[in-house]
Formats: structure tokens, sequence, C-alpha cells
């Protein structure tokens, strides 16, 4: 029944390596542009929170699907942008990990906007009353506070992200998902061996960042 | 305005504040320009492009519209079977029996885990093999069972929450006037669960409609996404058609998600009831965690 393991026709842990990279990718780019997109948000310039509100609302809004699709149809396909990648597949693999960095930057953004909020502001006020200059404050009261309270959402996030990384099978990334696919047009006798295979495959990849980072977000929580 | 990070602006502020807009226009500006630059130059801002969006009616009524309906169906069906379903397995998980419990708890958590795209896959392969449904309703099909397997187990967990967010002095007084388990579970907490609910529920409604768009892209199921592939092969014109896709998106789930936050505005000042709300991002969108991380407090 699990002959398609050891038949070396399928590359079923090549597949996965391929989901672990997207991940971990698109989680680095991910954090670097929620961070850019909360700072934005949270600023005392009121055109840049009006442009991270309006991204942020707007990205959100849009499918996975149809972001990563306009990557590659759009950008890749129409536009000629290549991101460097110089083959199709290479190229295919990079505008996958952009769609994901757009999408999931907004996720990142709102828990860390989330995370600043949680923090009281008599705590800033008191500080500010000490004299502590404005980056004191954000580096010795708010940002402390807050790094503590992102942790759960955060957590949360990149578990979506690992699940969200299947989307990319729509622009034909040799992924776990695109592998599933191809290997049930084949093995139509294996169904079930097949989707346990890969359902415990995203167990495997969810379930442990899940335990541990949820270990580590109620640790370090705030108790207020 | 003054937050937590800094006070209301005074006079040096504001003009700081004037030079940083000066510099973040001038980068906005600079994004924009080269987009459009690359675009003109591909032909892609040439008017016949655009046009048939307003002048061929067409476009609409064979494409986006009946797209946009394929969508809310799948969607809608989706939700409607997902609902019951999952209110079913989030109760169970409360259950005081640990052979109820803990069988209820591993298939929640096992749904949550997985991609819904492997489970639209796997459900669509498993329609093949059983040969009962025929094959242009089978996409729908798919689609569905693939959006209910992983949003009842989502929301069993809203419904969890929703009960578990309730004060404990709700089941206490029910006790105390002698109310069964049942008695207590039917007529004291899932009434005012509900209203808690609403707000992620609406959430989750967003998250499945953007989900439908997996089952045009991967499986053929004409749906909104998939119309992009046909607009684009009769006026080849796709990043017009990807647009005014995302235009149609973007609007129907901004609207559920400015109603979400309406309504949990709304619950959160209301005098009656016990202010208990289950927040639209306790599932954040698609964010629901294999092992149920934790809300930060």
């Amino acid at each position: 029944m699990f002959d398609f393991l050891t038949s070396g026709q399928y590359d079923v842990l090549g597949a996965f390596w391929v989901t672990v990279q997207l991940t971990l990718y698109s989680a680095i780019g991910s954090l670097i542009w929620g961070i850019l997109l909360a700072g934005m948000r949270v600023s005392p310039v009121p055109l840049m929170r009006a442009f991270g509100t309006a991204y942020v609302n707007t990205v959100r809004n849009t499918p996975l699907t149809l972001l990563i699709l306009g990557c590659s149809l759009g950008l890749y396909q129409t536009l000629g942008i290549n991101l460097g990648g110089d083959t199709s597949k290479e190229a295919g693999f990079r505008l996958a990990v952009l769609g994901l960095i757009a999408y999931t930057g907004t996720f990142v953004c709102e828990a860390l906007r989330s995370g600043i909020n949680t923090v009281p502001v008599g705590q800033a006020e008191a500080a500010r009353a000490l004299g502590l200059s404005f980056f004191q404050v954000l580096r010795l009261i708010v940002l402390p506070q807050a790094f503590r309270a992102v942790v759960g959402p955060l957590a949360n996030v990149l578990i979506a992200l690992t699940k969200n990384t299947t989307v990319a099978a729509t622009i034909g990334v040799a992924e776990a998902a695109l592998l599933m696919k191809e290997m049930l047009e084949n093995e139509a006798d294996a169904l079930f061996a097949v989707f346990g295979v890969f359902a415990l495959g995203f167990v495997l990849l969810t379930l442990p960042t899940g335990l541990l980072l949820g270990w580590v977000a109620k640790r370090v929580a705030v108790k207020r | 305005m003054s937050s937590v990070l800094y006070d209301t602006p005074g006079p040096r502020a504001k003009a700081r504040n004037w030079i940083y807009t000066g510099i973040f226009l001038v980068l906005v500006g600079l994004a924009l320009w080269w987009v459009l630059a690359r675009m003109a130059e591909k032909n892609q801002l040439d008017a016949d492009k655009w046009t048939p969006f307003v002048t061929d009616s067409q476009i609409w009524t064979t494409f986006l519209l009946p797209g946009l309906g394929e969508t809310l169906k799948a969607g809608l069906i989706a939700m409607v079977i997902a609902l019951p379903l999952g209110a079913l397995l989030g109760i169970a998980r409360l259950s005081d029996h640990a052979w109820v419990r803990v069988p209820v708890g591993a298939v929640v958590e096992f749904f949550r885990a997985i991609p819904v795209l492997i489970l639209m896959i796997f459900s669509s392969a498993l329609y093949v093999m059983l040969g009962t449904v025929s094959s242009d309703l089978r996409p729908l099909y798919a689609v569905v069972t693939g959006l209910v397997l992983y949003n009842a187990s989502v929301i069993a967990e809203i419904v969890r929450a929703g009960i578990l967010s309730l004060p404990r002095g709700q089941t206490d007084a029910a006790k105390a006037i002698g109310m069964r388990k049942g008695q207590t579970m039917l007529y004291v907490l899932i009434p005012q669960a509900v209203t808690a609910m609403l707000p992620a529920l609406v959430s989750q409604l967003v998250v499945i409609l953007k989900d439908t768009a997996l089952g045009g892209a991967v499986l053929g199921f004409a749906d909104l996404m998939s119309m992009n592939r046909q607009i684009s092969a009769n006026y080849s014109n796709t990043i017009a058609t990807m647009v005014v896709i995302a235009v149609i998106y973007i609007a129907v789930n901004f609207a559920l998600t400015t109603l979400a936050s309406w309504l949990e505005r709304r619950l959160r000042q209301s005098k009656k009831g016990t202010g208990a709300v289950v927040e639209g991002d306790v599932a954040e969108v698609d964010a629901g965690g294999a092992a149920g991380v934790g809300k930060a407090p």
C-alpha cells in the first residue's frame, strides 16, 4: 500500500524540503515587511498611517491565490520581472515567496500593532514623566512589553504561513501539495495512504512549532 | 493624536512630520512611476486592454458575475454545513467525558494542521474514485468538502472560545438553580456565546471566500478566480483582468470585514449581556494553529 514511498518515483522529502524553504524565506521576508508596515501604521505621520492602513486592508482581503497567480502571470509572464531567477523554475519559487511576503506581512503587521496596543498608555506617560527620551521609552518600556505580547500571535502567523505555502502549487512550484496532486492522479488506489503521508508531513511541520512557541508565549506573557 | 509611542505633536514635531511626509511621497511616487513605466513599456496601459470592462457588458454577464456567483455559492454552502458541524465539535470538546473530549480534540487539531488545498485535492480525488458525482459538479463538491473539513474544525475552536469567554458566574448560577449540564449549555451558555462569536464567524466567512479561489486555480472550479484565464484568453489583458477581479474580491471581503469589526465594537460597548466577545482574529484569518497557540493577553 505504501509502495509509492519506496519506488523512488516520487521525491516526497524533496517536496517537503521545498515547502520548508518557502516557509523560511517568506517568514524572514514577511517579518521585515511586517515590521516596516507596523512602523508606518503607528507612526505620527498621517500619510504613512493612511498608506499602511490602506495596504493592510487591501491585501488582507485579497485571496492569496490571486496574489501569487498575479506575481506569476502579471509580473513574470507579462512584465518579464523574474527577480533574478534565471530558469522559470527558479523564478517561480522567488515569485511565490514575493506573493507570500506581500500577504503574510499584513498579518505580521497586525500582530505587532496589537502587541504595541496592549501596552497601557500610562506606562509610556510614566516613562516620559521620568525624563526618558523617545528612544529610551521605546527601548526600555514599550518594546520589551510589546514583544512579549506578540509571541503567540506571531506563532499563529508562522503556522498559517507554513500551510499557505501550498498555494505556490498554483504556479507550479514543486512543493508538497503539487506532488500530492500528481501522485493522486497516478496512484488512485493508494488514495488514503498518499493523503495520510502528506497530512502527517504537515502535522509534523506545524504541531511542534505550535507547541514550542505556545509554551514560550505563555512563559513570557506579561501578567496584567 | 496621542498614543503610547508619542505625544500629540507640537510645532517642531509637526514640521518634522511634514518632512517625513515629503520623503515618503517621493518614495511612493518613485515606486509607482517604476511600475507604470514598466507596464507602459509592455503596452499594459493601452486603453483597449481596460475599456472592455466598461464598454463590453458581456465580460460581466458571461464571466465576472457568474464567477462571483459560484464563489459566493461555494462559500455560503461551506459555511452553512461547517457551522452546525463546528458547533457540535466545539461543544463535544468541552465535554466532561474524556472519551468524547479527547478523540474530538484530536480530530479538530488534525484538520486544523492540514492546509485546505491538501484537503481539496484529496476530496477531489476521493470523488473521482467514488464516481458518484458527475464530473461537472465535482469541482464544487471538492471545494465545499475541503472547506467544510477545515473550517468545521476552526469554527469548533471559535465556539469553544466563545463558551469559555463567558464569565464563570453564568455556569455557577445555572447550577445553583438546579439546571442539568445539557440545560446549562442549551439555555444559558450557547445563546450568549453565539453573540460573542458573531464577529469571529463573519471573519471566518471572509477566509472561506478567499479560499474558494484555490478551487478555481487548481481544481478547475468555475469561480471568479478562474475567469481570469477565460477573460485574458479573449481580450489578452492579463493585468487588467487581475486588477478587476482583485477589486471585486476586495470589495466583497472588505464589506464583510467592516461588518465584523462593527459587530465587535457594538458587542463590547453594549450594556446588555456579559460584554464577552471572541475577536475576529481568534482564528486569525487563516492562522488557526495546529496546537492552538493561546491568544496573547
